[in-house]
């Protein structure tokens, strides 16, 4: 494997698995993230304080 | 207003993330780009492949996202109803033909690609892929499982029963495909994918690890081993060509456009009505970019480090030749490997079981189009709804098991559906989003709800970039397929009318497009009549 294919792979599979890890942390992380793993959405009246 | 009262939406976010990924992982992840990254080597190739997933893929993606939620908010699933709700035109619900015919022809054959899969899984468990070490034992047995030679030769199966059987295996995932289609969006597709996708990246991590870990199987053979099988396919340097020459290629950025377009799903009318799924404020945007990178960590990284070197390190330099076929890549070359690999049946098991899953979640979400119009426009309910869709889907592909000889049945839906079709709606879509829907109420819509901010660049890739990318390789395509073919190949159009099987596939696709035309023209006006009650009682 020559440096050229190293680099290209690494970029290109770095690239991949970056953009997919940012994209899962911040679905996972975003306000209500906790609706997005499928638990029930209950409205208290709290929140319409916010 | 809407049309019907009710409105089956995902139930969480991660679900309909995982049904997107779940259609646009497929096939083609772990047997085409491997195989079109390692023909034109890796570097030329992933230029143009960043290029076009850039400036066609994502935009267009984004595209089908927004005008999807837009008309679900309105109550419109199907994309003849979203089509006619973004612009206000007669023609536009018209339009819709090619969103129900691409779906509903890939799905005809590429069930039946699926049931190879499964049915190679299951050989595998039940010890019966052990052919021996020659390759050519391989591609003996799957000419005629799949009947290459001779039409109907797959119906026979002298001696293997039930697991030398296409049609067995087929009548099971059309089974299974009708089953999760019928229990519903939620119930069905999304729950499915939720297990499936995890058990999918599961499969290929495995195997992965397997794949790296293999060292030099065959003292002998000192250069077949696991780094020159990378460098095999990632090297940007090929002997035959340099980076420049392959860049220079036009048609290898026609490939890795149209390798796009598969493994993103886009274009297919698939997008468009999952997202009419989603909440008010969902945000897409992030869902949408989630999808595609989930898209893209298959591809590159799983498929793209084990398919090829697994292939180059028991085979050698001469894998090259099958590089243009996932076909013989993927069904003749790569159970070969297995065979020779430690505890090579668990592997060759678990990567054809992924390759299933990755065929099932792709094929489930090419059958919900039709289901929503037929569901939304004609007012049929869900079994009436999938047992009509049944009936179509399983003529076509009745038609592409028999008429199995050199692939034509497949090959000519592959060519008028899955590549002619899918450029026509791919452009009708990008054109609506850009300039009738209008792109900055089309961004406007992306963003709303959205965590993460879209560049701004996008707005004139999609409204100038896309459309002219897309033109310039839907021509360069018709060119290539129509007015410069090598000498003494028969051309597509000569074809229908010369051989009776194609001409027969060809017919029988415009007739289904003729049948989704009047559902269309029958859709519309029940729509029509609905809107005109919703106003009197408004007065």
């Amino acid at each position: 494997m020559t440096l050229g294919g190293w680099i290209v792979m690494l970029l290109s599979v770095g690239g991949a698995t970056g953009l997919l890890a940012w994209c899962l942390y911040k679905v996972l992380t975003t306000p209500g993230s906790e609706e997005h793993l499928g638990q029930v959405e209950i409205h208290t009246p709290d929140m319409d304080q916010d | 207003m809407p049309p019907h009262g009710q409105r089956e939406t995902w139930t969480t976010r991660i679900g309909v993330i995982l049904a997107v990924t779940g259609s646009a992982v497929g096939l083609g992840n772990f047997l085409r780009f491997p195989g079109l990254a390692a023909q034109y080597g890796g570097g030329a190739f992933m230029v143009a492949y960043l290029c076009a997933f850039l400036l066609l893929g994502l935009p267009i993606a984004f595209a089908e996202w927004a005008m999807g939620r837009y008309g679900g908010m309105r109550g419109y699933n199907s994309s003849p109803g979203i089509y006619r709700v973004i612009w206000k035109s007669r023609a536009a619900p018209y339009f819709g033909i090619l969103a129900m015919i691409v779906p509903v022809g890939i799905y005809m054959y590429y069930v039946y690609i699926e049931s190879w899969c499964l049915a190679y899984a299951c050989r595998y468990l039940a010890g019966a892929m052990n052919l021996g070490t020659e390759p050519t034992r391989y591609r003996a047995f799957f000419e005629h499982f799949v009947g290459l030679h001779n039409h109907g030769e797959s119906l026979s199966t002298p001696g293997e029963g039930i697991l030398g059987s296409a049609v067995f295996f087929l009548v099971i995932c059309f089974a299974l495909n009708f089953v999760l289609i019928y229990r519903g969006l939620s119930k069905g597709i999304e729950w499915f994918c939720r297990w499936a996708m995890p058990a999918l990246v599961i499969c290929a991590v495995i195997v992965l690890i397997r794949v790296l870990t293999l060292g030099t199987p065959d003292p002998v053979k000192p250069d077949q081993n696991v780094l020159n099988g990378l460098g095999y396919m990632w090297n940007p340097v090929k002997p035959e060509m340099t980076f420049w020459e392959a860049l220079a290629d036009p048609e290898m950025w026609m490939k890795a456009a149209s390798q796009i377009f598969f493994s993103l799903s886009v274009g297919f009318g698939i997008i468009i009505t999952y997202a009419s799924y989603v909440k008010k404020d969902d945000d897409i945007a992030l869902s949408s970019l989630t999808a595609a990178a989930g898209n893209e960590f298959c591809e590159v990284v799983l498929g793209g480090l084990i398919t090829v070197p697994a292939a180059f390190v028991f085979l050698g330099p001469q894998i090259g030749k099958e590089l243009g076929n996932p076909f013989a890549l993927g069904f003749m070359a790569l159970p070969s490997v297995f065979n020779q690999m430690p505890v090579g049946w668990l592997f060759g098991f678990l990567f054809f079981f992924l390759l299933f899953l990755a065929a099932i979640t792709s094929s489930l979400s090419m059958l919900q189009p039709a289901v929503a119009l037929l569901e939304e426009g004609l007012g049929l309910n869900r079994r009436a709804s999938v047992a009509v869709l049944g009936f179509i889907t399983a003529i076509g592909s009745t038609a592409v098991v028999y008429f199995s000889k050199n692939f034509v049945a497949l090959d000519t839906l592959d060519f008028w559906v899955a590549t002619f079709a899918i450029y026509l709606l791919a452009t009708f879509q990008t054109i609506l989003f850009g300039w009738v829907f209008g792109v900055e109420k089309g961004m406007e819509e992306l963003q709303r709800g959205a965590e993460i901010r879209i560049p701004g660049i996008f707005k004139p890739i999609i409204k100038y970039v896309t459309p002219l990318y897309l033109l310039a390789v839907f021509g360069l395509w018709l060119y290539k397929n129509f007015f410069a073919l090598p000498k003494g190949e028969t051309g597509r159009i000569q074809q229908v009318f010369s051989d009776p099987v194609v001409g027969g596939m060809v017919f029988f696709i415009l007739a289904v497009a003729i049948l989704f035309a009047f559902l269309i023209a029958q859709s519309v006006r029940n729509w029509r009549r609905l809107e005109a009650t919703q106003e009197e009682v408004t007065i």
